[in-house]
C-alpha cells in the first residue's frame, strides 16, 4: 500500500478500495465509519490531553513559574494522570436535578465539537468531510453546542450553573455572528465555501497576505470573537471561577466533566485550525512568489506539520490572550460585540468585496 | 462627527493598550531564563539565597574560636517577644579585673520571628542573620539553640 506523506489521497483511496473488494459495500462502508471514528477518538483525545498540558506550561511560563514537571519526563504524564483520576471518580448528581437532561447537556457539547471537527482538512486527502458548504456547516455546528451548555446551567438546579449558562449563551449567540461575518468576508475572497478548495486557493500566498488589510482586520476579528465563543477568557464569565465556583460545570463530576472540559479544548483547536485553515493557509508550505529554491525547501515539510505548526502558534496566540487580559464584565463583552466588532466587521466585509471587485490583491 | 472620530481613535487606543500588555507577558514567555521559580529539593546544592534573606540568628566565630559578644543582654531587651536569653558569668582579666562575659547565649528559634531588632540593636555587631532556612526538627527542644560554641571567648579589642 503507497504510502506518501505529502498527499494522502492514494492512501485513502487504497484503504477503500481494498475494503470493497473483500467485503459487501454496506460492510465496507460500516467498517470505513468506525476506522474514522477511532481515529478522531483518539486524536480528540490525545490532542485534547496535550492541549491541556500545554496550556498549564503556557500559562506557567506566562506567570513565570515551571508547571506540572514531576509526572513523567517535563511532566508530559500529567494530563494523562489527572484524566486517569477523573475517570475513577463517582458520579455525583445533585438533588432534584433533571436527570434527562442533565446527563445529555454533556454529550451534546462533545458531539457539537466532534461534528465541527469533521470538515478540518488536516492534509491533502486528510480530511473526513470535504463538501462545498464547509464553512457553513462548520458555522452551523459549531452553534450546536450553546445548547448544551445551556442545558447544563438549568438541569443541574444550581442558581450559579444557571447564571454561569445565560451568560455563555448570551455570549456566544452573539459572537456567532462574527465568527460567521469575518469568515463570510474570507468566504468572499476565495469565493468558495469548500475547505479543500479554499487551502487549494493559497497555494501562491496565504490569504492573509494576498487579501492585505481586509483579510487582517477580519483575522483579528476572528480570533477576538473565536477566543470568546469557547469561553475563554478574557471572555471566561460564563466559568469565572470567582465569581460563579465553575460556571455551568459546577454539578457535574468524573467523566461528565472530563467531557465539558474536552470539549473546551477541543473547541479552542477547532478555532485555531479554522483560523489556520482559513487565513493561513492550512496545510499548505509557505510559498514567497518567485523564489523557486525557498518553495522547494518549504515544500520538502510534510503538509501535516505545516497544519499543526500553525494551529499551535494561534492556540499560543489565544493562551497568551488568555493569561494577559483581565476578564471583562457581562455588559462591556456585549458592547465589544455589538458596537465594535460588527460594525466592524460589517465595513470590512464591504472592503473585502471592493477589493475582490477591483481585483486589488495579489 | 466628532463623536464618529472619537468611535475610531477609541479602537486604535483600545488595540494598542491590549498590545502593550501582551508586551508585558509576553517578556515572561520569551525569557525563561529569568523566571523566578527554582525547582527547591534538586538545586539544594547551587541555591544560594540573597544577601538581606534572613533565616536565623546566628553568632559568626572566627578561626580561634572568638565571638564579639560581651554579654551586654541589650539583644535580649531589644527581641520583642523573648527569643534570647542571655546568661553571663563574671571573669577576670589579665590584669585582675572583673569583667561580665558572656556564658550562653539562648536563641528560641521556634519563637523568633527574625525581625533583625536585635542584630540592629547590638552594638559590637556580634550577632547576624544567616541563611540557613532547612530548620525542621523532630523535637521542639531541638529548636532552642546556644549561640557561642563552647569553649568560646570574646576576641580582643571589642570594648563595651
Amino acid at each position: 500500500m503507497a504510502f506518501n506523506i505529502y498527499d494522502f489521497t492514494t492512501l485513502t483511496h487504497n484503504i477503500h478500495v481494498g475494503l470493497a473488494e473483500s467485503f459487501s459495500p454496506f460492510v465496507a462502508t460500516t467498517i470505513e465509519w468506525v476506522i474514522v471514528g477511532v481515529v478522531y477518538l483518539l486524536f480528540v483525545a490525545l490532542f485534547g490531553l496535550f492541549l491541556v498540558y500545554a496550556e498549564r506550561k503556557v500559562c506557567a511560563a506566562f506567570q513565570q513559574r515551571l508547571g506540572p514537571t514531576r509526572v513523567g519526563p517535563w511532566g508530559l504524564l500529567q494530563t494523562i494522570a489527572d484524566f486517569i483520576k477523573l475517570l475513577m471518580k463517582e458520579l455525583i448528581m445533585p438533588r432534584k436535578a433533571d436527570w434527562f437532561l442533565y446527563n445529555l447537556a454533556p454529550f451534546i457539547v462533545i458531539i457539537a465539537s466532534f461534528l465541527a471537527i469533521a470538515v478540518i482538512p488536516f492534509a491533502k486527502g486528510l480530511q473526513s468531510l470535504d463538501f462545498d458548504i464547509g464553512v457553513f456547516y462548520l458555522t452551523a455546528v459549531s452553534s450546536v453546542g450553546v445548547i448544551g451548555i445551556l442545558l447544563a446551567g438549568w438541569s443541574s438546579n444550581n442558581k450559579y450553573s444557571l447564571i454561569g449558562a445565560m451568560r455563555s449563551g448570551a455570549q456566544i449567540l452573539s459572537y456567532e455572528l462574527s465568527v460567521s461575518l469575518s469568515l463570510l468576508t474570507m468566504v468572499v475572497f476565495a469565493g468558495s465555501m469548500q475547505f479543500s478548495t479554499i487551502v487549494e486557493a493559497q497555494r501562491d500566498a496565504w490569504f492573509i497576505f494576498s487579501g492585505h488589510i481586509p483579510a487582517i482586520i477580519a483575522f483579528v476579528v476572528f480570533l477576538v470573537a473565536g477566543t470568546a465563543e469557547t469561553n475563554r477568557g478574557p471572555f471566561d464569565l460564563a466559568e469565572a471561577e470567582s465569581e460563579l465556583v465553575a460556571g455551568f460545570h459546577t454539578e457535574y463530576s468524573g467523566v461528565k466533566f472530563a467531557m465539558f472540559f474536552l470539549a473546551e479544548y477541543i473547541n479552542l483547536f477547532i478555532i485555531s485550525a479554522v483560523a489556520a485553515t482559513v487565513f493561513l493557509g492550512g496545510w499548505m508550505p509557505l510559498h514567497f512568489g518567485n523564489f523557486e529554491s525557498f518553495n522547494h525547501i518549504m515544500d520538502f515539510i510534510p503538509p501535516v506539520m505545516w497544519f499543526f505548526m500553525k494551529v499551535l502558534s494561534v492556540i499560543f496566540i489565544i493562551m497568551w490572550f488568555k493569561w494577559t487580559f483581565p476578564r471583562l464584565r457581562v455588559d462591556q463583552i456585549l458592547t465589544l460585540e455589538w458596537k465594535y466588532l460588527l460594525p466592524i466587521n460589517l465595513v470590512n466585509i464591504l472592503l473585502m468585496a471592493l477589493v475582490v471587485l477591483t481585483k486589488f490583491h495579489f | 462627527m466628532k463623536s464618529f472620530i472619537e468611535y475610531i481613535t477609541s479602537i486604535f487606543k483600545g488595540v494598542w493598550t491590549l498590545l502593550v500588555g501582551m508586551k508585558v507577558t509576553g517578556k515572561y514567555v520569551f525569557t525563561p531564563w529569568k523566571h523566578v521559580t527554582h525547582q527547591y529539593p534538586e538545586n539544594r546544592d547551587t541555591l544560594v539565597m540573597f544577601e538581606r534573606f534572613r533565616g536565623e540568628v546566628i553568632m559568626p566565630h572566627d578561626a580561634n574560636n572568638e565571638h564579639k559578644c560581651t554579654g551586654c543582654g541589650i539583644c535580649e531587651i531589644n527581641c520583642p517577644n523573648g527569643s534570647i536569653e542571655i546568661i553571663s558569668k563574671s571573669i577576670i582579666t589579665a590584669d585582675g579585673k572583673k569583667k561580665r562575659a558572656i556564658d550562653q547565649h539562648i536563641y528560641h528559634l521556634g519563637m523568633c520571628t527574625l525581625c533583625n531588632l536585635c542584630v540592629k540593636a547590638c552594638p559590637t555587631g556580634a550577632i547576624v542573620m544567616g541563611q540557613n532556612f532547612e530548620h525542621a526538627v523532630w523535637d521542639r527542644s531541638k529548636l532552642t539553640k546556644v549561640l557561642n560554641q563552647p569553649g568560646s571567648k570574646i576576641s580582643e579589642g571589642i570594648k563595651e
